[in-house]
């Protein structure tokens, strides 16, 4: 088929790339491969830059030694319970406020104000209020997961189609039963169509929190590899926490495959 | 008839509507409309009559501000717990299942879950529908969501069924054969039906009587019709009937003029 074999040249197209980017990388911060172009001491464009294979190679010791497994053990713990908190607290305010009118009235510009505040700077009074533990990384990310999980649970909610909500009624649902059956899936959908936000943004949250003042996490490595000027543990670790928030994307969307099969697909023909 | 307590009556009901910029809108004035236990009574007129008002005021979404409604001479106060709604737009919930959707009513009743989903079963089956309980509603087609949708409503055996111009999205043969299903279920269990569509045959062809509105704004009932059509009948072939034509002449006669109001006051705007 000529769309599978256009799909195949670009896979190629886009792994070739990558080694060119690599190599570039490499040809330009080697000390001895090439006359210094920008620099004066061939080594300098190293020491800002790190070397591909010096990165590759500390990866590769990070992994075979196990150094790397509690730190990212940490921060995943941090991420998920940051998600988890997070989504949970937006789900419960979004459907309280969503359903009673007078409390979204009087609370709204507190929230715009909340959600327009640059909640990273909340980083070091989290530090001080949950000490230099998970708590303070989960709290941040919880303060970044909230406010998305939030305003779509609210939006979901007030968009549930008039017809679906007068036919429960209809059907004999009682304010609960709407509340489960039809307000809380409604809003899921809306939920799910930014757990990818939501995932991400929790996984910023741990990194910064620990990047901040912490003993352990990735974030935790890369602020003592800079702090010793170690440029190539700083982008070994940058690697690690790219791979690892790929993964967790993909993660995400597995759920969302299982979660979400009664929506369309864009494309999706009707199946008779 | 012998002069039993109508299963439905909307007595002197008016709805106005009141608009964000103050403005009212009379939807409709001064209707009476009682409709028997067993008897199917189809309500047309020409568009935006308020005929979906009527049916939301009978079903209780609606407060009327004039009169009132009775259900078997009891006055409604809050939803119709005896009515059953068939709507003209989507109404089954997107992410259950049909067989889960169907079996909904029951669930809120606080049937037992296996319970409830055997005679949603059973109604898929009937409806011809039983090998489609585990689709969801964007995986079937639009006539086979009217089928679950009228199953939903009919599990739980309501007195009075409401429909709101249910088939009008549907092409003409789906449609025909969606007729004479619904003809089928309810002359095997009859129940009052009031039955509003803009479409007079499809009106005539099903019903006991058919009510024609005036056109809108404050519209009312500006006459009524017996269909003396013998039953069981077909929808598509007693369309050929000499009476039926006699009919359908009689009755357009009196919605044509409402008819042109409504198209000229469309064409004004």
């Amino acid at each position: 088929m000529p769309a599978s074999k256009s799909n195949k040249a670009l896979r190629l197209l886009q792994l070739g790339l990558f080694g060119a980017i690599l190599l570039a990388w490499y040809a330009l911060t080697s000390p001895t491969l090439l006359p210094p172009i920008y620099f004066d001491d061939p080594n300098k464009a190293a020491f800002f830059f790190g070397e591909p294979l010096r990165v590759a190679a500390r990866i590769w010791q990070w992994f075979s030694s196990g150094v790397i497994y509690p730190h990212l053990w940490v921060t995943l713990v941090e991420t998920m319970l940051a998600f988890a908190v997070g989504t949970a607290l937006g789900l419960g305010f979004g459907l309280w406020l969503a359903l009673s009118p007078t409390a979204a009235a009087l609370l709204d510009p507190y929230i715009k104000a909340l959600n327009s505040m640059p909640r990273v700077i909340l980083a070091p009074i989290f530090g001080v209020w949950f000490g230099l533990d998970i708590a303070s990384k989960v709290a941040l990310g919880v303060t970044l997961v909230f406010f998305i999980v939030f305003f779509n649970v609210y939006q979901g909610v007030r968009e549930v189609s008039h017809t679906v909500l007068a036919n429960a009624r209809i059907l004999g649902a009682s304010d609960r039963q709407l509340l489960r059956h039809v307000y809380i899936p409604s809003a899921m959908s809306w939920v799910f169509a930014s757990l990818h936000n939501s995932v991400g943004l929790a996984f910023v949250g741990a990194v910064v929190g620990e990047y901040l003042g912490s003993s352990r996490g990735v974030g935790y490595l890369i602020l003592q590899a800079e702090g010793t000027f170690d440029i190539n543990s700083v982008f070994a670790g940058i690697v690690v926490l790219t791979a690892f928030a790929l993964l967790l994307d993909w993660a995400v969307t597995l759920a969302e495959r299982r979660l979400l099969v009664w929506q369309p697909r864009s494309g999706e023909t009707e199946k008779l | 008839m012998p002069a039993a307590v109508p299963a439905l009556a909307l007595e002197g009901v008016s709805v106005t509507f009141i608009a964000p910029d103050g403005g009212r809108y009379t939807a409709i004035r001064d209707t009476t409309l009682r409709v028997q236990p067993g008897e199917f009574v189809s309500v047309v007129g020409p568009t935006g009559c308020g005929k979906s008002t009527l049916l939301n005021v009978a079903v209780g979404l609606l407060q009327p501000s004039t009169g009132e409604t009775r259900v078997f001479g009891e006055a409604l106060g809050g939803l119709n717990r005896k009515a059953g709604y068939l709507f003209q737009t989507e109404a089954l919930m997107p992410w259950r299942t049909a067989l889960r959707n169907v079996a909904a009513g029951l669930e809120f009743r606080a049937v037992d879950r296996a319970d409830a989903e055997r005679r949603a079963q059973d109604w898929l089956q009937r409806v011809g529908l039983g090998g489609f309980g585990g689709r969801y509603p964007h995986q079937l087609s639009g006539g086979m969501r009217k089928r679950v949708a009228l199953a939903q409503t009919l599990i739980l055996d309501p007195e009075i069924i409401l429909m709101d111009e249910p088939f009008s999205a549907l092409d003409i043969q789906t449609r025909h054969l969606m007729e004479n299903e619904l003809l089928e279920l309810w002359s095997a269990n009859r129940k009052s039906v009031v039955f509003i569509t803009h479409d007079l045959e499809e009106a005539i062809s099903l019903s006991d009587r058919v009510v024609v509105l005036s056109a809108g704004p404050e519209s009312h009932p500006i006459g009524e019709f017996v269909i003396d059509l013998p039953r069981p009948r077909d929808v598509a072939e007693i369309r050929l009937a000499p009476r039926f034509i006699e009919l359908h002449g009689l009755i357009w006669r009196a919605m044509k003029e409402e008819v042109l109001k409504s198209y000229a006051r469309q064409q004004k705007q």
